[in-house]
This record gives C-alpha cells, sequence and structure tokens, in this order.
C-alpha cells in the first residue's frame, strides 16, 4: 500500500502540481500556475502539510517568492523579498532565489532561500518577510568564496540549504565556488569543508575552498552521513569525518561519475541515487551516449547499478538538473525525475523499472514529492 | 499628477490597468509612489541598489531613463517597457 503523492514541479516557465492517486498510477495536473515565470524551485512545508513556497523571478522582472498557505489554492507574494541591504559595500542586489528551505522542525515558520549572487536569506513569518544572514552575506572572506565573474552559465549560485534534523543551529551550504560550507551557529561562523573534494579547474587541485557542490544530501536516518554530488565526481562524507571519500571511482568509466544530483533513500543509509551525465571534452551536459539511466549504490558507494528499463534505449539525451530528481516517503519507495525536455518520469519500485508521467512541460528545474494531505 | 503607462508583465499588480497616475518628481519617487498603492511592484523594475533592472526600460516622455534621479515634471508621462530578454 502506498500512499497518494503530489509533486511540485518548477520550469523555465511555470509551475505544475501533479497529484496521484493512492496507488501514484494515475496523475492529475493543476496548472500552469504562474505561467511564464521561472521557477526555480517550489516546495512544500513539511511541518504543517498546507503551506506551499515557490523562489519565481521572469526574464524582465526582479525575483519574487510566492507562498500558499492553503494547499495551491491562492497565493500571495512576499512583502519583503530577499534583498541585499541599499548600500551594499560590494553593490549586490539579488538575481534570483535558486534554493528555499523550510527551517527545522522545531522553528515554525522559519524559511531559508539560497540565492544568486551567492547569499543566504531568512525569514521568520511563513516567508512573507526576508532579512540576509550577515554572517555569511557580509562575512571578510565573501569575494573570495564567491568571486563577482565566478559561477555558471545562469549566474554564480548559492544553490542549496541542508539543515541537520538533530540540532538547527547545524547547517551546511552547497555552492558553486566555494564548495560545501558549515556553520554551527546557525549562520554567524562559517568554515569551509571540502577536503579532498578535487578542483579540476585550478592549480591546486585539492584547494581549502573553490569546488562546486552540484547537491548535498544528508542520508534520513543517519544525518551524519553525507552525499554529494560534486562538478567533479560523487562524494561521500561520514561526520565527525573531515576528508571526502570519491565514491564515484566505482563507477563504470564509460560514464563517469559527474552529475548534477543524488538521492538518498529515505530508510536505508547505504542506499542512493545519482543521475549522470556527459562531463567529457566540453561537457555536454546530457545523458551518456544518449541512453539515460540513473545508478544506484546499496553499498554506501563501493559500487553500482544501472536502472535504465522504461527509458529510451538509444537517442535520448537529456539530462536532469540540480533540483529536479527527488524520492517520496512511500513503501515502496517512488523515485521522481524532471527533465531538460519537459518530461516527468517515475519509479514505483525503488528504480527497477521507469514510466513517464508528464510530457510536453517547459524545462524542469525542480521535482520534489510531499504526501498529499 | 504624472501619467505612467503600465506594460504587461506589471498589469498583475494594477488590477489589469494599463495606465495609471502618480506622484513624484523623479522616477524613483514616482516608483516608490506606484509601490505605495501596488506593493510589491518597485523591487521587479528597481533593484534593492536603486538600479533598474537590466531587462526593464523607463522613459519619461521621449527620453530613456538610465537612473532612477531622472527628473520627471507634473503633467509628464513616465513610459515602463518590458524589453528584450531572450526566448
Amino acid at each position: 500500500m502506498t500512499d497518494a503523492v503530489q509533486l511540485l514541479v518548477g520550469t523555465r516557465k511555470g509551475a505544475w502540481i501533479y497529484r496521484s492517486d493512492a496507488r501514484r498510477e494515475t496523475w492529475r495536473a493543476e496548472g500552469p500556475l504562474f505561467l511564464g515565470q521561472i521557477i526555480n524551485h517550489f516546495v512544500a512545508d513539511p511541518r504543517d502539510g498546507r503551506t506551499l513556497v515557490m523562489a519565481a523571478s521572469t526574464g524582465h522582472l526582479g525575483p519574487t517568492i510566492l507562498r500558499s498557505a492553503d494547499g495551491g489554492a491562492t497565493w500571495t507574494e512576499a512583502s519583503r523579498p530577499p534583498a541585499f541591504p541599499k548600500g551594499d559595500p560590494h553593490g549586490r542586489a539579488v538575481d534570483h532565489s535558486f534554493w528555499v528551505e523550510p527551517g527545522h522542525a522545531d522553528e515554525p515558520g522559519v524559511w531559508w532561500v539560497g540565492a544568486s549572487p551567492p547569499a543566504l536569506f531568512r525569514s521568520a513569518d511563513g516567508g512573507d518577510t526576508w532579512d540576509g544572514v550577515t554572517g555569511l552575506n557580509e562575512h571578510p572572506r565573501v569575494l573570495d568564496w564567491f568571486p563577482p565573474d565566478g559561477g555558471t552559465p545562469d549566474g554564480a549560485i548559492l544553490n542549496q540549504v541542508v539543515i541537520d534534523p538533530r540540532d538547527a543551529r547545524h547547517m551546511y551550504l552547497a555552492t558553486c565556488s566555494a564548495g560545501v560550507l558549515e556553520t554551527t551557529d546557525q549562520g554567524a561562523t562559517w568554515r569551509p569543508l571540502n577536503q579532498n573534494v578535487r578542483c579540476d579547474f585550478f592549480p591546486d587541485p585539492y584547494p581549502e575552498f573553490g569546488q562546486d557542490a552540484h547537491y548535498l544530501a544528508l542520508a534520513p536516518t543517519d544525518p551524519d552521513r553525507l552525499w554529494q554530488q560534486n562538478h567533479c565526481g560523487i562524494y561521500r562524507l561520514d561526520r565527525p569525518g573531515e576528508r571526502w571519500d570519491r565514491i564515484g571511482e566505482a563507477m563504470p568509466p564509460e560514464i563517469g561519475d559527474i552529475g548534477f544530483t543524488i538521492v538518498p533513500h529515505p530508510r536505508d543509509r547505504e542506499t542512493a541515487w545519482v543521475w549522470p551525465m556527459d562531463g567529457t571534452e566540453v561537457w555536454p551536459r546530457v545523458s551518456p551516449g544518449g541512453r539515460p539511466a540513473a545508478y544506484r549504490t546499496r553499498d554506501g558507494g563501493a559500487s553500482w547499478q544501472r536502472q535504465d528499463r522504461g527509458f529510451p534505449a538509444e537517442q535520448g539525451w537529456f539530462t536532469v538538473k540540480r533540483q529536479a530528481f527527488c524520492a517520496d516517503r512511500a513503501d515502496p519507495l517512488g523515485l521522481y525525475i524532471g527533465t531538460t525536455g519537459g518530461e516527468i518520469w517515475m519509479s514505483g519500485d525503488e528504480g527497477g523499472a521507469w514510466r513517464q508521467i508528464a510530457a510536453h512541460l517547459p524545462e524542469i528545474y525542480s521535482v520534489t514529492a510531499a504526501p498529499l494531505a | 499628477m504624472i501619467s505612467v503607462l503600465i506594460p504587461s508583465q506589471l498589469i498583475a499588480y494594477t488590477g489589469g490597468a494599463t495606465r495609471v497616475e502618480a506622484r513624484g518628481a523623479t522616477v524613483g519617487e514616482v516608483m516608490d509612489d506606484l509601490d505605495r498603492r501596488f506593493a510589491g511592484l518597485k523591487f521587479r523594475v528597481i533593484d534593492e541598489q536603486d538600479r533598474i533592472r537590466r531587462h526593464m526600460r523607463i522613459f519619461v516622455g521621449q527620453l530613456e531613463a538610465r537612473t532612477t534621479n531622472a527628473a520627471v515634471s507634473d503633467g509628464g508621462e513616465v513610459l515602463i517597457f518590458g524589453a528584450l530578454s531572450g526566448g
């Protein structure tokens, strides 16, 4: 027996909600919501099961945060979206909010946003008003960690906020130019956490910071286990250790270990999935060989198995971006990807077989799964 | 009063109106006045450092305003456009 799931889908041209039946066999689409707005991230609040929040901008207009307190029936805009202080010494202005994170379970109403240019913002009123986290945004090394011209083609990003479920003060950030940063005082102080994570694009391939941490995830059953899909490989770190292991070296060499995202199993600390992309020559960032597949490890990254049943056997050139691969918490576990080609695929058996449940959407940036209340 | 042309990208804020009136002696003051009535509109056109956003264009009459300090005369016209921003 499974439970009904809703998928919150953010795309380059608006948002959609897909709601399943209790067996996850049929899916009903609602949308588009905010057609034409760039939705980088669209998430539900696990603390109340009703609040939805998305990060929005358009090609013309500045960035904002949109909120629904009733499961998506009605929406309001943040009255004070994330923004740097007027007169910021570095002249920064938020180009877009990239990542939206509900706060710790003990802090209802608290939300976090990671932005471009890289910066961290916090709301204590359910996402209505936002303030910069000065411990990071005004850190003495902020321009070393986040060079003004560094980062991705869409601009440098603070691409992820990860909170230790045991301690609201303990947080990690994934960034495109300083790798992983850690705080144990909820953002007052920060330090890089990048030992043994490679930078192929630096003279010193193992610097203190400079890495491009595409995605970071804590194992839900063991928050001391960190999984990372980096620009330069797949890594794992077991705290209190400090040195990452490149577990992607066990991937098939013809596939490699480059990708945007990694998804841990919600009930098994040894299991996780990645979605490899082609990082050779000029970095096409497509499914290697035009044959899309997930890869799964069930032994902490010591070995990986290909999972491609249902996907095109050839001429499938999509890829899956940072926020567009997720798991629900049902049993058996459901996995979901949103593709750069506007398709949503799911597996109801932990990756054993995949089927397309939506197509013809705009380029998908974000897919998150939440229980359907 | 200043007559302000509202582009399609912003009519969600003005209840569908494409022409509204505002007060102010500069583009920035006109935008502040608009924001008091249409909360959130200004930030989507002007960033937190008071710069006109890259893909927005503001004209005072026939002249393009490069900054929010551009002067506006009572009885004049401010035109806000969404410029080209890609596909």
